[in-house]
């Protein structure tokens, strides 16, 4: 209930702020709302910046399972869908079942691996892994970069990105969310994506597993006593949570896309940190959470369009002013104990 | 000859994108050794660049823009202070929602000042710094050294990170040390920013840090928490900064490098840092309490 208390007060001070350019707040919300809901073409628009959402939302909240704060999905994220895109523009003839299933395998790997590296350096080299992951966020830019622009470029476009991949690799033939909202990018992966939620979940509460790394991210000392190796949950961790974040491959090479495009991200990354905030990392919250923020981010792409003196980046000042009233739960007791010294 | 020449432009090279770095890293190392952990350095070097080339070309004077930087950094120092501090927020959640927030607000200022979408126009060269932010860098860390070992108050801070409960023991207000040590944290960061808006660069451009806060952080870290050391670690990550800009566009063997793998040499330098395979680091022992 705080939570969604704390959400609400970082949204009103956010839209307050629009004051100071000379618009009315609650203009600028009915025009989030609009845009976000205002009809099938919104909605899908809104689900196809959910699904991402869901998986680094999910991603981030493994980690912080474990007592690790992962800032690296970005960088995750981006090797896999980038592994993906190279797996369907390089190996054009593998049939179709068998194409996207071989295509996701090597992306979540990928992305994996990526979170591998950072939670083998924290746990046996002791490297903070915030400063890590921020650092695999830039090297994976710039690889992604050279691979696009030299290795395996789209021929027919100007653009920044990859050749399209082989027409099996998608799944649009037999996609009945993208049928739902036609035009939108809205297709099957948000169905994966709840279902990984749901995995998740039980994966966390009534697995042996989830058990040990939900134990060395509450108690480490009491963990290392009950025999559970802290160092290899660290790394089980983080590879698990790079996994999570490469399977935005899913809705943005196989689903939607079918390429890697420099950019395509408006930093899901960085936004499923507020999303495993604001969900208390449940893996279930994290649905609600992230279609929440898909929403904001949605409505707020159009702030451009509708108003003059606003831009999209307001979305991040709603995220930051969100994640400030939800983790600054210390203020109740402040307003509490002001209260009792007067 | 030529080597010489290229040595000398490399090492001036080097001192020169140390500045940065060498600020923010002073600023983490205030709030840090108070025992406040700091991941938001990037978002005060971003205020204060922002700060620092708006003021500076409003009155076509670097030392104005320099001392809004200033006062920004304070009031996001103390703002950071305020959640951290009093309303107990996690530090490092809170530090990486104050980077957010400012990568919104600037965009979002620059809209209402300019009309621009992200950068403040430019300052003309004889109003930019030339020098003197490099040199205030090292009286920095030659000053910090000094004062936290030699001085009374110097001593408040060791013990605000390492043994609070001495500090209180004695008298000190622990909180009010860290109020202070984290809104100076937060000016000595802003500075940082606006050595590259005021110094570097003419004017402040999108994200223009690039992650140079959290290379800060790292040398702060790589340098055990001590401002020489820390000194150090930074001239290293600028060398490799140096040595990627002079290297782009290199060829080995009719061979051309690809540019986005010199591009990535000093996050690549600053993860071998930090994997520590140059002796343990060890962190004030309140750090994050």
């Amino acid at each position: 209930m705080k939570r969604i208390l704390g959400f609400l007060i970082g949204l009103t001070i956010a839209l307050l702020l629009t004051l100071f350019a000379g618009e009315n707040p609650l203009n600028i919300f009915m025009i989030l709302m609009k845009s976000a809901f205002g009809s099938m073409y919104d909605l899908g628009l809104t689900l196809s910046y959910t699904t991402p959402l869901i998986f680094c939302g999910l991603s981030v909240a493994i980690g912080f399972h474990a007592g690790l704060f992962n800032i690296g999905a970005e960088g995750q994220l981006t090797v896999a869908v980038l592994t993906a895109a190279a797996v369907g523009v390089l190996c054009p003839n593998i049939p179709f079942p068998l194409a996207p299933v071989v295509a996701f395998l090597a992306a979540i790997l990928a992305g994996g691996l990526w979170g591998w590296i950072a939670g083998w350096l924290r746990a046996y080299r002791g490297s903070h892994e915030v400063i890590i992951t921020i650092m695999l966020n830039f090297i994976a830019a710039g690889i992604a970069s050279w691979f696009t622009l030299k290795i395996i470029p789209n021929p027919n476009s100007q653009n920044p990105e990859t050749a399209m991949v082989s027409p099996n690799y998608m799944f649009k033939d037999y996609d009945l969310i993208a049928r739902l909202f036609p035009d939108t990018p809205a297709n099957a992966s948000l169905g994966f994506a709840i279902v990984f939620a749901v995995l998740m979940w039980i994966f966390l509460w009534k697995t042996t597993w989830g058990f040990g790394l939900r134990a060395v991210g509450s108690n480490p000392e009491a963990a290392h006593r009950g025999g559970i190796s802290e160092k290899k949950v660290q790394m089980l961790a983080m590879a698990l949570a790079g996994a999570l974040a490469g399977c935005v491959a899913l809705s943005e090479v196989l689903g939607s896309a079918g390429q890697y495009r420099i950019g395509f991200s408006p930093d899901y990354g960085f936004i499923g940190i507020a999303v495993a905030l604001l969900a208390n990392n449940n893996p279930l919250g994290i649905i609600a959470a992230a279609f929440l923020m898909g929403a904001l981010h949605k409505g707020a792409s159009d702030l451009d369009l509708e108003t003059t003196t606003i831009t999209r980046d307001f979305s991040r000042i709603i995220q930051g002013l969100i994640i400030l009233g939800v983790t600054a739960q210390g203020y109740w007791e402040w307003i509490k104990h002001k209260r009792r010294k007067d | 000859m030529d080597m010489m020449a290229l040595i000398i432009s490399l090492l001036l090279a080097t001192l020169r994108l140390a500045t940065p770095l060498v600020f923010a890293s002073m600023g983490g190392f205030m709030s840090e050794r108070s025992g406040v952990v700091n991941v938001a350095l990037e978002g005060f070097m971003l205020t204060g660049a922002f700060a620092g080339a708006v003021v500076g070309h409003m009155f076509a004077s670097a030392w104005l823009g320099w001392g809004a930087a200033l006062i920004a950094g304070l009031v996001i120092g103390a703002l950071y202070a305020l959640f951290t501090i009093e309303l107990k927020a996690d530090q490092i959640v809170t530090g990486m929602a104050f980077n957010l927030l400012v990568m919104g607000l600037i965009p979002f200022l620059t809209k209402i000042l300019y009309n621009s979408t992200g950068s403040t126009p430019a300052l003309l060269a004889e109003d930019r710094f030339s020098f003197e932010p490099l040199v205030m860098a090292f009286v920095l860390v030659g000053a910090l050294t000094y004062w936290l070992y030699k001085t009374r108050s110097g001593l408040w801070l060791l013990f605000a990170g390492e043994h609070p409960e001495a500090l209180v023991a004695s008298g000190v207000s622990v909180r009010k040390v860290r109020w202070a040590a984290v809104s100076v944290s937060g000016a000595f960061a802003a500075w940082g920013g606006a050595s590259l808006s005021l110094f570097l660069a003419s004017s402040y451009s999108p994200l223009m840090t690039g992650g140079r806060g959290f290379m800060a952080l790292a040398a702060l870290i790589f340098g055990k928490w001590k401002p020489l050391p820390a000194l150090g670690a930074c001239l290293l990550f600028a060398f490799a900064d140096a040595l990627q800009i002079r290297l782009q566009g290199i060829k080995v063997n009719d061979f051309e490098i690809p540019v986005q793998f010199i591009q990535i040499l000093p996050y690549v330098v600053t993860i071998i840092a930090l994997a520590g395979f140059i002796g343990k680091s060890r962190a004030p022992k309140a750090l994050g309490r």
